[in-house]
């Protein structure tokens, strides 16, 4: 039985680690690539880079990361970003990285997906949403939470699968940070709308919330930051209040 | 023993770099190439594979005499070879990914898609998934039944002959996830990618 997976996500700046609430107040916490060995030998299923500034600033050192981090751990390791065009794809991948996410590149130019998906392969083109509610809709927001672009999140998750995402990772803008839980109904609704995997991120608190990602939101995979990150939970004991939740994860 | 992982732009083969030179550290002398003799020289070939089936039976036959060179290495000189992912699904006669595509015929058999059930099932199928190991193979030692290994894939190889499956997985159907043909291996999951399991049987490749 295919197992959920659980995936923790490392914010990085500069080659070091950092963690906003809703991406400001930034805290140096570490170095990713020691950060990410730590995770992957505490048991979790991928490894997720998070380049935060990278649309702004100098992107040399996320190469250097993910080279290294690709060396000592061997669980998929997804790296997002600032990934504008194939190029810069075909610089992560080459670096180690398994898959890369595509987030503000994706809505500006849609061809973008499906280029890229031809030239690597379905399977490393993950597809970011930063959804946020207004109304009784969702709108897609760009540039790290910054700009509206006013498109539907429903109907731009089915076009990016349409145009070869292999997974989409949703995030809910109203709860990044917030720690009262992922948006489960946004991620339902996406789950239910398109046939390929969902990862859940933005707004974990506790492990409830976890649980409830999977269970409500449908999501196949979820991803969360500073639960783990401070040290309030391992993955680990993640996986096993999911287990005794009912929920099929890798122990 | 040299090691030969071809690289013949099918796509991100890094990881696979990376997870067997980790392995290898300074025992085995592990080379990325295409270069025909160097390939045919070799004590061992891993054949990686990512993208859809015909993309990487096209960019095979790109390379002038690879297909050949490969074909003399398994099949006239029976030499282990490792296919990974799509590399195990080009072992069959033909492959159904974007268009009717003839593959290596080492394996008579077929690549068709997972049957989603009409959308029960999302495809890719990600992430982790135990193999139900059906028959000892030597990239199988020490690895436990049910172990959990990393799957991305929308494919599946189905060969003719049943006596070819070492593991299955169950993903819809049972679906065919490693095959052992006398020197020849292959895995639909992504043993560079299974953490500690993963390098283990890279390990058990290296030391058959």
């Amino acid at each position: 039985m295919l197992k959920n997976r659980i995936i923790p996500c490392l914010d990085v700046k500069n080659g070091r680690v950092v963690k906003g609430i809703n991406f400001v107040n930034l805290k140096d916490a570490g170095d990713p690539v020691e950060q990410a060995k730590i995770y992957s030998d505490g048991g979790a299923d991928e490894i997720c880079f998070l380049d935060i500034t990278a649309s702004n600033e100098n992107r040399d050192t996320i190469y250097d990361v993910v080279e290294r981090t690709s060396k000592k751990c061997f669980v998929p390791l997804t790296v997002g970003g600032g990934v504008r065009s194939i190029d810069d794809i075909n610089k992560l991948l080459n670096c180690g990285a398994d898959k890369v996410s595509i987030n503000t590149a994706a809505v500006e130019n849609p061809k973008v997906v499906v280029d890229s998906s031809k030239k690597f392969g379905s399977q490393c083109i993950v597809v970011a949403i930063d959804a946020k509610k207004n109304g009784n809709k969702w709108e897609i927001f760009t540039h790290g939470g910054r700009n509206n672009s006013g498109l539907d999140a429903l109907e731009y998750a089915k076009k990016m699968e349409d145009n070869g995402a292999g997974e989409l990772l949703v995030t809910s803008m109203d709860r990044d940070g917030t720690q009262i839980g992922y948006d489960v109904d946004l991620m339902s609704k996406i789950s239910s709308k398109v046939n390929i995997p969902l990862i859940a991120s933005g707004g974990v608190g506790n492990l409830d919330h976890l649980v409830d990602g999977i269970k409500l939101g449908n999501a196949s995979a979820v991803l969360a930051a500073s639960i783990f990150h401070y040290g309030k939970y391992s993955v680990q004991e993640a996986k096993e209040y999911l287990d005794s939740k009912g929920i099929p994860v890798r122990i | 023993m040299k090691v030969t992982i071809v690289d013949y732009n099918s796509g991100n083969i890094s990881s696979v770099i990376n997870s067997f030179k980790e392995v290898a550290q300074d025992k085995v002398n592990i080379e990325v190439t295409a270069d025909l003799k160097k390939i045919t020289s070799s004590d061992k070939v891993v054949l990686p594979g990512q993208g859809s089936f015909k993309s990487c039976v096209d960019a095979l036959n790109k390379i002038n005499g690879l297909t050949e060179a490969l074909t003399e290495f398994a099949i006239s000189n029976k030499k282990p070879l490792l296919g990974i992912c799509v590399g195990l699904q080009m072992f069959a006669d033909i492959g159904y990914e974007e268009t009717e595509t003839k593959g290596l015929g080492w394996i008579s058999g077929k690549v068709l898609k997972i049957d989603n059930q009409n959308g029960k099932y999302k495809l890719p199928h990600i992430g982790w998934n135990q193999i139900n190991i059906i028959k000892q193979s030597k990239i199988f030692e020490n690895i436990e039944n049910n172990s959990h290994m990393y799957f991305v894939h929308s494919y599946e190889f189905i060969p003719n002959d049943k006596n070819v499956i070492s593991a299955t997985t169950d993903y819809s159907s049972n679906i065919v996830c490693s095959v052992e043909k006398e020197n020849i291996f292959g895995t639909q999951f992504h043993p560079e990618k299974s953490d500690k399991l993963g390098l283990n049987i890279i390990d058990n490749f290296l030391n058959i």
